[in-house]
């Protein structure tokens, strides 16, 4: 039944996807527009900081503790404090139950978030000291890293850690001959055409430094330049977003 | 000269001759060492081959079982990647469970291969919904002397190309003597190749040997292939801690095709 349906509404795309003047999302959002988000900074009182953010129906939250003192001791790092980040799904977050613990896919991503969290932050005042990122989906529907990475990047603010600006993170993707900004899990598995890319970026909110990319499907590389331009106008808004969340936290 | 990371003298002076363009062995930023490639390292596998750039050497070998096919999926046929990064091959890599650098090898050249669309995988389907062929590529550095990626996947390319379908008997068992004659499906045309620009200060290379990769601070991979006669990036991953920037992007963007061209030139008379 599920199949058939599925089907129907893939011809049914394919019908309307000829040109880009006509193509319609799945869920009738602009090429460029972002799903609706929300960003609550605090939900986790026991953490030295904390955040939620949404994209649509993917939620994510953060929680830091730390700096604190790095064990096992050989760890430590005398020269500067070092970040760790923990991402995971919650087994119940997507529709067949993940197996709870790390997964290589979940250790993967738990690196690069890592790595796209560094740049923002300067931990030097800190030494031998670590700062746990813990990241939970706790609902999936794609672009689980890039709203976990903007939940980090508000609970790091929020733990008053040093930091040069906040990280804002989007993923963009192709459908077809069509790019579009924050995809959703139907629109990841699209298979007409030129099938579905997914590129998610990262980067410094205020200037052009990109802190993620990560890319699978099929893009030509002279689209390159066209996808990150649509990731910096999307971070903008995404920005705003962090920054009212965080004001709000403040002023109360 | 083991089991040393690289001296923060030698990292100085290595950044120092790369933003002048220079490489202590003579080579220009993205000029890639010799690639050699042979085939047959293990007659009991589906298809093996083995690379040389410069001095890394690695092995990749094909295996096929019969396997069941994921839920969402029951028209195809599966594909795993894994590798073990030896001790043999470095005193870097120690024994025990895989470290960052183990796991995300083979997601990498599992990336690169696996959205090219190399394999056909709706081939590898025995009994729909039931009982598919799993290709199972594994990866074994021998020696690593840096660019452990691009090798890899040069050789999952190669040894993929080599493999052959063993043949099965009456209960979906694989019956090993008898000889193989049909190839692995594969799509005509579609050679991926992967492609890590590493960066140090504000110089981005390819191909560096082990002392350079040491030095540098974060790298980018691309899994390539040409698609209805275009060239495209069908996986990409950053690296490390620096920031990658627009300039940067662009530039790379202009390299890669180009460079796509060429090795797949170079690799042409090994196929």
């Amino acid at each position: 039944m599920l199949t058939v349906l599925l089907k129907k509404w893939r011809t049914g795309l394919k019908k309307i996807n000829m040109t880009k003047e006509t193509f319609k999302r799945v869920d009738g959002r602009k090429l460029n527009e972002l799903r609706p988000m929300t960003a609550k900074v605090g939900v986790v009182p026991n953490a030295d900081g904390s955040a939620m953010f949404s994209f649509g129906n993917t939620i994510a939250i953060a929680a830091i503790y730390g700096p604190r003192k790095l064990h096992p001791q050989h760890m430590q790092n005398p020269a500067t404090g070092i970040l760790r980040c923990t991402y995971d799904l919650l087994s119940f977050s997507v529709a067949d139950r993940k197996k709870p613990g790390p997964s290589r896919r979940s250790q993967e991503i738990s690196k690069v978030t890592e790595w796209a969290l560094l740049p923002a932050i300067d931990l030097k005042g800190f030494p031998n000291t670590v700062v746990d990122v813990q990241i939970y989906i706790l609902q999936a529907d794609a672009g689980t890293r890039t709203a976990g990475i903007n939940a980090a990047s508000l609970a790091l603010a929020h733990a008053g850690i040093p930091m040069k600006d906040l990280i804002c993170s989007v993923a963009v993707g192709k459908q077809d001959k069509n790019i579009v900004v924050d995809l959703t899990k139907e629109e990841e598995d699209f298979e007409e055409g030129e099938g579905a890319t997914d590129f998610a970026i990262a980067k410094l909110a205020n200037t052009d430094e990109f802190t993620l990319l990560q890319l699978d499907g099929k893009i030509q590389p002279e689209l390159i330049k066209d996808v990150m331009k649509l990731a910096s106008e999307a971070s903008k808004e995404i920005y705003e977003v962090q920054k009212k969340a965080l004001k709000e936290v403040v002023q109360k | 000269m083991s089991a040393m990371d690289v001296s923060n003298l030698s990292k100085e002076y290595i950044k120092k001759m790369f933003s002048e363009g220079k490489r202590f062995d003579g080579r220009k930023l993205f000029d890639y060492r010799k690639i050699e490639l042979s085939y047959d390292v293990s007659n009991k596998a589906e298809g093996s081959a083995r690379v040389k750039i410069g001095n890394t050497d690695v092995i990749v070998g094909v295996k096929l079982a019969i396997g069941e096919p994921y839920a969402d999926s029951p028209d195809k046929g599966n594909l795993t990647v894994s590798s073990d990064l030896l001790p043999l091959a470095s005193p870097r890599f120690e024994s025990g469970p895989p470290d960052f650098p183990g796991i995300e090898l083979p997601r990498l050249v599992d990336r690169a291969v696996r959205e090219s669309g190399m394999i056909d995988l709706k081939k590898l389907v025995v009994k729909e919904g039931e009982k598919v062929w799993t290709v199972m590529i594994d990866i074994y550095p021998i020696n690593d002397d840096g660019n452990l990626i691009d090798a890899a996947t040069i050789g999952a390319l190669a040894a993929l190309k080599k493999a052959k379908m063993p043949i099965l008997n009456d209960n979906f068992k694989i019956d090993y003597d008898k000889k193989p004659k049909e190839e692995l499906p594969l799509n005509e045309g579609i050679s991926p190749i992967s492609f890590s620009f590493y960066k140090l200060g504000n110089t981005i290379l390819f191909d560096p040997n082990r002392e350079e990769e040491e030095a540098c601070e974060t790298r980018i991979t691309f899994g390539l292939s040409k698609w209805k006669n275009q060239h495209v990036i069908n996986s990409c991953q950053k690296s490390g801690e620096t920031p990658f920037t627009q300039e940067e992007i662009d530039k790379m963007m202009e390299i890669l095709p180009k460079k796509f061209d060429e090795v797949s030139e170079k690799l042409k008379k090994f196929f």
